[in-house]
């Protein structure tokens, strides 16, 4: 097996296969309600605490849809450059399950509200683009708990009726490496757009991964399994390695592959059949009579393009542009709204000493290694932006040097304390007069004559001794730019 | 005061508002002949010590003011009721007890109606004769072993039998204007959209409408205009501007054109029901109607097109009946066989072939040969009264094409218990308001019914015909009170 970057082949003999994968994501709304009921939405409150009589199917409850996941489903078809669909139309999707009371999904089938888009992923060999097939809005179903009770399955109604988009992608992916990227950007997008946390833990975004694979070069499809309700990219990265080299097994030996549904067992990094295709259920489409067709006018449209955000695509253009930075580094600044929000106000607060390397490095560099450390997200970084660029600041003056910066920013982060601060009451105030800085090196070279002559003599190595030397008589604070000048002169 | 219970509806409000006559009472003579009427079988759930309470309660501190002030009446036990139990006449839901109220009963309650109780009714209204109730047939009062028609057999029974002043039912193919038409009795189907369905048991959604039994036309457009609201808890609910029907109400009907659909004229009809027919036109135009022969080519396949969109919508919406959150559970070994139990107990067998016939017609496969083709009929059913709506106001036939039935009769020929729709169900498919109002008897002296439709919120204009007519056709209904001893 080869694996780089653009490519992702599986050979076998004189075979070379190649993977195509595309993803149905299932990304919740963010919504305070629910998608036809006024109930909350809240993660992890009690157990059927968050369930009114129309989510627990009660005889002669409506649905009623909820104009806010309406106008959140639209702002991410516009996020994924789609064709949004002014008339769509919510079918029952049936089946019996104890988690789902009413016997079916309210979900789109044949009319959803989004179309055809497309989503750019920046790969490390340069973009690739992925199609959107559709986006629909659907209930979510409950959740059946079998652990709690030795002899019954519990049910927890929570859920049961939460917004949820589900987003096809064309079988564009080839690698497991894009359709990380893929996902990251989709849940970027959405976190842009406010339409979607992504939150992966708490199920806010989840996936069910077609894969099928071919012969490299051949542009017929092959059999594909889907394997359901994949929930962190590791996992489907696992499933999809696991997956695909078993399908190629298969052919190899002269088999055919059954288009099933299956499941990836995350303990045993393996895939096994859910049901086969004869025993997929008939889930009896037809539109829901309780509800009629979903209309939105172009002014409707319009008024929701006003509140689309920079995205990710444009924002990088922009940071390229304005702030001069590296496509990559582009790429990781805009990567979440957060990490560019708060690279903007680090910039924004550095005012006229504006250095965007500096700042850069600071939070690619210092801040996300802090952030990696502890596990946080950047919008719970232990260093607010604002004193981040304080702390930039007072290296970009000469007032600290870098060095000490490192250790000043590691006392800033017990509490998000002023640089400047922490500089008056520790004495780290960079020495930056030449007066007194010749004065230390004058002694340093009395003390030191042998080396200095041997330094004149051509010995250049014992140069960075006369720095060490200056900078530990100076506890650190000595300017290391001046201190390199006056030794210079007077060695 | 002799007898409170035969008083119509406007009789007995004006009773009570001129004080003749107090809340208390109006209840107790109705709980009276309640009891004295369990033969009938039309109650399911009586409340009436509650409704007592009530009553008394609005005694000490009545308010005329409302449109329903302090009046007693039992309703359909489809709608749910807050604290009631709410069976749709199913052993699945028989011990269910609703925490909320429908919209259309709470618009009762607000103008100051009593509830007595709840009727009977084929299970989850799928009937045309009421013996489909897990709770038992209902008798006629018209006859011994008669049915009262279905599927609001028991609202039909209670108010020709004079146990309620008036009820609503509820219409997904005829369901109140075919029990009207065979008891004496007045029943209107609004408009779909016009009466919420919020908080009814729902058979099929896209069909089924609540509307008012009474028995006359002045008291059924009181009721219809208290119960019609828009509803936004119904996102089929339409916001349209509802007229004051009973204030409104006029038997001037001069120049309106009323059109005689050729096609209702169907094979193995009695002679009596097209006597009843012609009997029907000549009181139309005795009031000053011009009648227009139209016609509605594709009627034939209304009742097809029905028995296939009803099933497969009620199949979707039945799921929900599954042991898992209230009414009945059987025990099974599985979840599946907790289903299968549960399921097969809990539902009678038409209802059972429903789910059947509606899963059949939504499988991969038929949904094209099945469930489009009827939605594609049930246009063209449309378009045909939209074309003869720009000819007529409204459009006569008879209501159903026989008089009552014995019970047990055709219960072993659903075929032949569906035909009994077969003027009512394309009324239904077009979304269309129609009433059905007594207008003679067979030759066995039972009621027959001739039903008015109108356009779609033209609720008015067929409750002014039906109250013109009603006028000239002069029907008494026959209650000879055999079921009490």
């Amino acid at each position: 097996m080869t694996k780089d970057n653009s490519e992702y082949l599986i050979e076998r003999r004189e075979n070379v296969y190649e993977v195509v994968i595309g993803l149905e994501v299932h990304a919740q709304v963010t919504s305070n309600s629910k998608l036809f009921s006024s109930s909350s939405t809240t993660f992890g409150a009690e157990p059927n605490t968050q369930v009114s009589l129309v989510d627990a199917a009660f005889p002669g409850m409506l649905p009623v849809i909820n104009e806010y996941c309406v106008k959140q489903a639209i702002k991410t078809g516009i996020g994924l450059r789609a064709q949004i669909n002014k008339k769509s139309v919510f079918d029952r999707k049936n089946y019996f399950y104890a988690d789902l009371p009413q016997g079916y999904q309210i979900s789109q089938f044949k009319y959803p509200i989004v179309g055809e888009g497309t989503v750019v992923l920046d790969m490390a060999h340069g973009q690739k683009e992925v199609g959107i097939e559709r986006l629909h809005l659907e209930q979510d179903a409950g959740k059946s708990i079998h652990d709690m009770d030795p002899q019954n399955t519990l049910v927890d109604l929570n859920r049961s009726g939460v917004a949820l988009m589900e987003i096809v992608s064309k079988p564009d992916m080839r690698t497991p490496d894009e359709v990380s990227a893929y996902v990251k950007k989709l849940r970027s997008i959405m976190r842009y757009l406010g339409t979607c946390d992504g939150n992966m833990q708490e199920g806010s975004l989840r996936a069910d991964v077609n894969i099928s694979v071919r012969i490299k070069g051949s542009d017929k499809l092959g059999t594909r399994c889907e394997i359901k309700n994949v929930n962190s990219i590791k996992f489907m990265q696992m499933a999809i390695d696991y997956e695909a080299n078993r399908q190629v097994d298969l052919i190899e030996e002269g088999e055919t592959i059954d288009q099933e549904t299956r499941l990836f067992d995350t303990k045993k990094n393996e895939t096994r059949s859910m049901r086969s295709k004869e025993d997929a259920h008939d889930y009896r489409y037809f539109p829901d009579p309780d509800l009629l067709p979903l209309e939105v006018t172009d002014e409707f449209i319009e008024k929701l393009k006003l509140d689309i955000p920079e995205l990710p695509d444009e924002k990088k253009k922009r940071f390229i542009d304005k702030f001069k930075v590296s496509p990559y580094e582009a790429t990781i600044l805009v990567s979440d709204i957060d990490t560019a929000k708060y690279f903007e106000e680090v910039v924004a607060k550095m005012g006229k000493n504006l250095d965007i390397k500096l700042a850069v490095n600071w939070i690619t560099g210092e801040l996300f290694a802090v952030l990696n450390n502890k596990n946080l997200e950047i919008s719970q970084s232990p260093i607010s932006a604002k004193n981040l660029a304080k702390l930039i600041n007072l290296i970009k003056n000469g007032t600290i040097s870098g060095k000490i910066a490192k250790t000043i920013f590691e006392l800033m982060m017990d509490g998000d304390i002023d640089p400047q601060i922490i500089v008056e009451e520790k004495g780290l105030k960079q020495e930056s007069d030449p007066k007194a800085l010749e004065a230390l090196i004058d002694k340093i070279i009395n003390d030191n004559r042998e080396k200095a002559i041997e330094y004149k003599n051509g010995k250049e190595k014992l140069f960075g001794f006369f720095v060490g030397q200056a900078m530990k008589a100076s506890s650190g604070k000595a300017n290391p730019q001046l201190i390199n000048e006056i030794l210079k002169k007077k060695l | 005061m002799s007898d409170i219970t035969s008083l119509t509806l406007t009789d007995l409000v004006k009773s009570i508002k001129d004080k003749k006559i107090s809340s208390e009472e109006t209840t107790k003579a109705f709980i009276d002949r309640g009891e004295k009427s369990r033969d009938l079988n039309a109650y399911i759930t009586e409340d009436f010590s509650n409704a007592l309470d009530k009553a008394r309660a609005f005694d000490q501190k009545p308010n005329f003011d409302l449109k329903l002030p302090g009046i007693p009446m039992a309703v359909k036990d489809l709608f749910c009721t807050n604290g009631v139990k709410t069976t749709a006449g199913s052993k699945i839901l028989n011990n269910f007890i609703p925490p909320y109220e429908s919209t259309v009963t709470q618009n009762i309650w607000n103008e100051g109606a009593i509830l007595l109780g709840k009727l009977n009714c084929d299970e989850f209204a799928m009937g045309s004769s009421n013996e489909t109730s897990f709770f038992g047939s209902v008798q006629s009062p018209i006859d011994k072993d008669l049915v009262p028609g279905g599927s609001s057999g028991g609202s039909a029974s209670a108010l020709a039998a004079n146990l309620t002043p008036i009820t609503i039912g509820t219409d997904t193919g005829g369901s109140i204007r075919q029990p009207a038409s065979f008891t004496g009795t007045v029943g209107l189907k609004p408009t779909y959209g016009s009466c919420s369905r919020y908080g009814i048991v729902a058979f099929a959604s896209s069909l089924d409408q609540a509307g008012p039994m009474s028995k006359n036309v002045k008291d059924c457009a009181l009721l219809q205009e208290i119960i019609s609201t828009y509803d936004e808890k119904d996102s089929t609910s339409i916001d349209f501007k509802r007229n004051a029907y009973s204030k409104e109400l006029t038997n001037n009907i001069k120049g309106k054109k009323i059109g005689i659909p050729k096609e209702y004229t169907v094979d193995g009809m009695p002679k009596e029901i097209e006597d009843l027919w012609t009997k029907g036109i000549e009181y139309a135009k005795d009031c000053g109607a011009e009648i227009v022969e139209i016609s509605l080519p594709h009627t034939n396949y209304a009742l097809p097109a029905y028995y296939i969109v009803a099933p497969a919508e009620a199949s979707s919406n039945l799921a929900r009946y599954d042991g898992v959150k209230y009414g009945f559970r059987s025990k099974g070994e599985n979840l599946i066989d907790m289903y299968e139990k549960t399921r097969s107990e809990g539902f009678g067998e038409e209802v059972q072939r429903r789910i059947m016939i509606g899963t059949y017609v939504l499988s991969s496969g038929y949904y094209d040969a099945y469930y489009i083709k009827a939605q594609k009929v049930r246009k063209l059913i449309k378009n045909d009264f939209d074309e003869a709506y720009k000819k007529v106001d409204a459009i006569l036939t008879p209501s159903t094409p026989s008089a009552a039935f014995k019970i047990g009769e055709k219960t072993n020929d659903p075929v032949s218990m569906y035909l009994n729709d077969i003027f009512t169900v394309p009324v239904n498919l077009a979304g269309l308001p129609a009433i059905s109002i007594p207008a003679g008897v067979d030759a066995k002296g039972y009621p027959l019914g001739l039903q008015i439709i109108g356009k779609a919120f033209d609720e008015q204009n067929i409750l002014n015909i039906a109250y013109a007519m009603e006028e000239k056709i002069e029907f008494k209904n026959k209650i000879t009170d055999w079921w009490i001893k």
